[in-house]
């Protein structure tokens, strides 16, 4: 507190010489911009008011200081959930690498490459877990998954961004607000009631329709996993449609742009990263789909590219297989190996799609 | 010449009919893929759905009777759930939004974790639920509590509920943070200026008139759980039980593995069609309610917001 650090204060505010306290007062507009409560404090810690610690409200008990650390703490559950999560599924996959027990019956090498099994003419992926000679090739379960997901995108993307297009570009209040919360009823449906409507209705539709050998396939499969893709596309392409700033399309507009032509070359490619990030949020939501693909599916571990076949998917697998296994033996730990899989792929896939909306954001909000 | 070219022409664009019929078709058809769903299940659900059903346990197999175990326990594990996930969700949105400085490392780490945690499909979360759980909790306490007897080290209600209360923990950040954002920053500095401390300000001010919005995330929140099954094939489900479960540590019948067992595992398909439409339909009907509720909820927060607002 020498005589120094006064002096700004005092040249800012000239009037009074005399008591500290109208200096401090005269000397509040001036050091208050509407920028923010932080200089309020700066202007309260310098200055010569005697009962600066008053205004700066009374010192927090211990019992809120122990609630706030609860709150800290409590924070952190969803890093521990992650890690956790992470840590227990790779804790059971484990022994796939390290257990002489199980590499009798299967290695990561026996999983990925192609074998030759007795009884077959060639070397073959073949996925069967429960027969004598058990076989864990991972390639037809890899297929089956990527088949239905890329049916379910194929589906799913090209409507739901449409649909966005639509209802953030053209359709007036009112369709507005038939169509959003209908999307968002649509989210609601719970999967098991799209996975048997699928089962009971769609399968038989589509093999009047196609006349599919097998009724449950991979085409009826993704198609119903489209329904759940819809609503996680549609969403965050909307948000991000809406969020193109009014002048970028008003700017268009006072160059004679149509309508189509501002939204073709200037809403949709200003939107790109948010749309970029709404199909990857949809790719990993279909990935990771369980009870659709299960029930659907109709859960034939085949290897084919063939979309009129029955396919069987990583998440299915899990979910089908894993109540008859001995806890601990080759199955069990092939089953969370799997689980190991799907959760890095799902991680990394909404990692990028994440990021591709905060940069999104952070780039609009420069713009605005 | 120079006038008709400024003159904003009154006939739409050919560009922009295409574009508007090929968005709008695409709209309409998500909209019929949805009422065409619900249709056939209210046409083929609603003739079976009597007080009756929803009253009475199943029997004969599960071709008659109803599916009023299937409610109890649906209705027991998102109770639970919301008990488990509610403080945790809330917690971490306050602290992200009222107390983290949003560049530090650890905010950082929590908003990817949140984020991340939203991504991770459910039936790796069941996977969990059994390996860390059932096993690791669950076993540990038998071992430390029971002297080894199978008592928690088994699928249960409380394990399935945790599961499910980790899967629904972003729903409730994501809408708390949304309902904390929309306080008004000015009710803060009023506080503060009042000599409030942060926690003060905190828990009597902004805390209050977030409610709405927070209710709004736990009934998207036990919408979402009440639909899920895939977390609680091996943490808890059972396929059939005659008696409710009476503690925590007993295992469940719930509204969408009745379903999934009634669709896929039943010895005789036509028998059980009606009782599986119907279910299909109260199942649809709870989380209609759930979310329908929730958008009002969150609507009517938004209109006293902008009215409060000027």
């Amino acid at each position: 507190m020498n005589g120094n650090s006064f002096e700004p204060l005092r040249s800012a505010s000239a009037p009074s010489e005399g008591s500290p306290l109208p200096v401090a007062k005269s000397a509040e507009p001036v050091a208050l911009p509407p920028a923010a409560s932080r200089v309020t404090r700066e202007t309260l810690k310098t200055s010569p008011v005697p009962h600066e610690r008053k205004l700066q409200g009374r010192r927090p008990h211990l019992a809120e200081r122990l609630t706030e650390l609860a709150i800290k703490v409590l924070a952190y559950s969803s890093v521990a959930a992650i890690v956790l999560i992470l840590l227990f599924i790779a804790k059971e996959a484990w022994p796939i690498f390290t257990s002489t027990a199980i590499h009798r019956e299967v290695t990561l090498a026996k999983m990925w490459f192609i074998q030759q099994w007795p009884g077959y003419d060639a070397p073959e992926h073949i996925w069967q877990p429960v027969s004598e000679i058990p076989k864990y090739g991972v390639w037809p379960l890899v297929v089956g998954t990527v088949k239905v997901t890329l049916i379910a995108m194929v589906v799913a993307v090209p409507l739901a961004i449409s649909a966005a297009v639509f209802v953030s570009q053209y359709a007036g209040r009112r369709t507005r607000e038939i169509v959003k919360p209908a999307i968002e009823f649509l989210a609601g449906i719970p999967s098991v009631v799209l996975g048997f409507f699928a089962l009971m209705v769609m399968a038989s539709w589509f093999q009047d329709l196609f006349g599919f050998d097998s009724r449950l396939n991979a085409v009826v499969a993704g198609v119903a996993l489209s329904f759940a893709v819809i609503p996680v596309v549609f969403t965050v392409c909307e948000e991000a449609l809406g969020a193109v700033p009014r002048s970028y399309v008003e700017a268009s507009a006072a160059l004679g742009a149509a309508r189509w032509q501002t939204i073709t070359r200037v809403v949709l490619p200003a939107a790109a990263p948010g749309i970029a990030a709404s199909v990857a949020l949809g790719l990993g939501r279909a990935f990771g789909e369980t009870m659709i693909v299960l029930m659907a599916s109709g859960n034939a571990a085949i290897l084919s590219g063939n979309p009129a076949e029955s396919v069987r998917t990583l998440s299915a697998t899990i979910a089908a297989e894993l109540a008859e296994v001995v806890f601990g033996g080759p199955h069990y730990t092939v089953l969370f190996t799997l689980a190991v899989l799907l959760f890095i792929v799902t991680f990394g896939i909404n990692f990028i799609g994440d990021q591709a909306i905060s940069r999104m954001k952070r780039k609009m909000g420069v713009a605005q | 010449m120079k006038g008709s070219s400024l003159r904003p022409s009154r006939r739409p664009h050919v560009g922009d009919v295409v574009l508007w019929l090929a968005t709008g078709f695409a709209t309409l058809l998500v909209l019929v893929i949805l009422a065409v769903i619900l249709i056939d299940i209210i046409k083929n659900g609603a003739p079976r759905l009597t007080l009756g059903f929803l009253t009475k346990a199943p029997s004969d197999g599960m071709t008659a009777g109803g599916i009023f175990p299937a409610i109890f326990g649906t209705v027991a594990l998102v109770i639970l759930m919301t008990i488990a996930a509610l403080p945790a969700g809330v917690a971490t949105a306050i602290y992200l939004h009222e107390y983290a400085r949003p560049t530090a490392i650890g905010t950082r780490m929590v908003r990817i974790a949140v984020n991340n945690l939203a991504g991770v499909p459910s039936i790796v979360f069941g996977l969990f639920g059994l390996g860390f759980f059932v096993q690791f909790v669950g076993g540990g306490m038998d071992k430390i509590f029971y002297g080894g007897d199978k008592v928690f080290g088994q699928p249960a209600l409380v394990w399935a509920a945790l599961t499910m209360a980790i899967l629904t923990l972003p729903v409730v950040i994501v809408a708390t943070e949304e309902a904390l954002s929309n306080v008004s920053p000015d009710v803060r500095l009023a506080s503060a200026a009042l000599g409030a401390t942060k926690f003060q300000t905190v828990s009597r001010v902004v805390l209050p008139q977030a409610i709405p919005g927070i209710l709004t995330g736990a009934i998207l929140a036990i919408s979402r759980g009440a639909g899920e099954v895939a977390p609680i094939l091996f943490t808890g489900a059972a396929y059939f039980l005659p008696t409710l479960p009476h503690s925590l540590h007993d295992q469940f019948m719930q509204l969408g593995y009745h379903v999934y067992v009634l669709a896929t595992q039943s010895p005789d398909v036509d028998a059980t069609r009606p009782i599986l439409y119907a279910t299909v339909l109260v199942l649809l009907l709870l989380t209609f309610a759930l979310n329908a509720s929730a958008i009002v909820v969150r609507s009517r927060m938004r209109r006293h917001l902008s009215r409060s607002h000027g």
